[in-house]
């Protein structure tokens, strides 16, 4: 079942990617973020079967991490939305040259 | 009656991450997110990763979603159907972009069950014997609380401060 899941990561991930480039809108954009950290750790348990444990522990992490970040980065888009008004990505110019 | 459920789960999966796509609302993106993360959560039972799969269920589809579902009610945004989509020139990049990466994905992954790589590890026999003796939780438990605590105790702090900034940026002024 090896390659199917590592093929399967790989549909995944694409699909985030071009969720995360082609949406506007800051919180699908998280949610699109989120599809590419689960098709990763799918890739690691799918590699942790045949190479070690160590996989699964990885993915432990990567969730832990991905748990801080939708917390900092959905408080981040509240903060936004109280200046803005809006949370579509094509109003945030303020760092753009 | 392994490979039947893998293939059923694996369609859940990419369908629901083209809803999270293609979805206009966002409470409907969440939702098909929810069914996308819970049909992984299957597959990684089908993976032998039994603990992982209840975290995954536990954690992210219930806690991170509920967070994600929280922010759209506090903001509003449940009723904008306004288009979405980038068009033109984005539309283009990210299709050449996700083009580009799907193709070197499929180049590299074609053969992947072939890698000679495979040969030298023990394979799915190893992983069944190391469940055998340890149990789901330990055989992950022991590695984690082990060689890894410090990289653990690391994680504890960085979800601290998480906390604390995800609440001082909430608050915002008085």
């Amino acid at each position: 079942m090896l390659p199917e899941s590592l093929i399967l990561g790989a549909i995944l991930f694409v699909i985030g990617t071009f969720g995360v480039l082609v949406r506007r809108n800051a919180i699908i954009i998280f949610l699109c973020i989120e599809i590419q950290l689960n098709a990763v750790n799918l890739t690691f348990v799918a590699l942790s079967r045949y190479l070690g444990i160590e996989g699964q522990l990885f993915v432990f992490f990567v969730m832990t991490v991905a748990a801080a970040e939708a917390a900092v980065g959905l408080a981040i888009i509240i903060s936004i939305f109280r200046h803005y008004k809006s949370v579509n990505v094509d109003n945030f110019n303020l760092l753009k040259w | 009656m392994a490979d039947v459920l893998f293939y059923v789960l694996a369609a859940m999966v990419v369908g629901g991450a083209s809803g999270v796509v293609l979805q206009r609302s966002p409470v409907g993106s969440l939702l098909f997110m929810v069914g996308t993360l819970a049909s992984v959560a299957g597959i990684f039972v089908l993976l032998e990763a039994h603990f992982l799969a209840a975290v995954q269920v536990i954690v992210y589809a219930g806690a991170i979603m509920v967070l994600f579902l929280f922010v759209i009610m506090l903001l509003n945004l449940g009723h904008d159907y306004q288009a979405d989509m980038k068009r033109g020139f984005g539309a283009f990049f990210a299709f050449g972009t996700t083009g580009l990466m799907a193709g070197l994905l499929a180049r590299q992954l074609g053969g992947a069950g072939e890698n000679p790589i495979y040969q030298y590890f023990p394979g799915p026999d190893g992983m069944d014997r190391i469940l055998a003796e340890e149990g789901v939780i330990g055989a992950v438990a022991r590695p984690l609380f082990t060689e890894y605590v410090v990289a653990f105790e690391l994680v504890g702090i960085l979800l601290l401060v998480a906390l604390v900034g995800a609440v001082a940026l909430a608050r915002g002024r008085g």
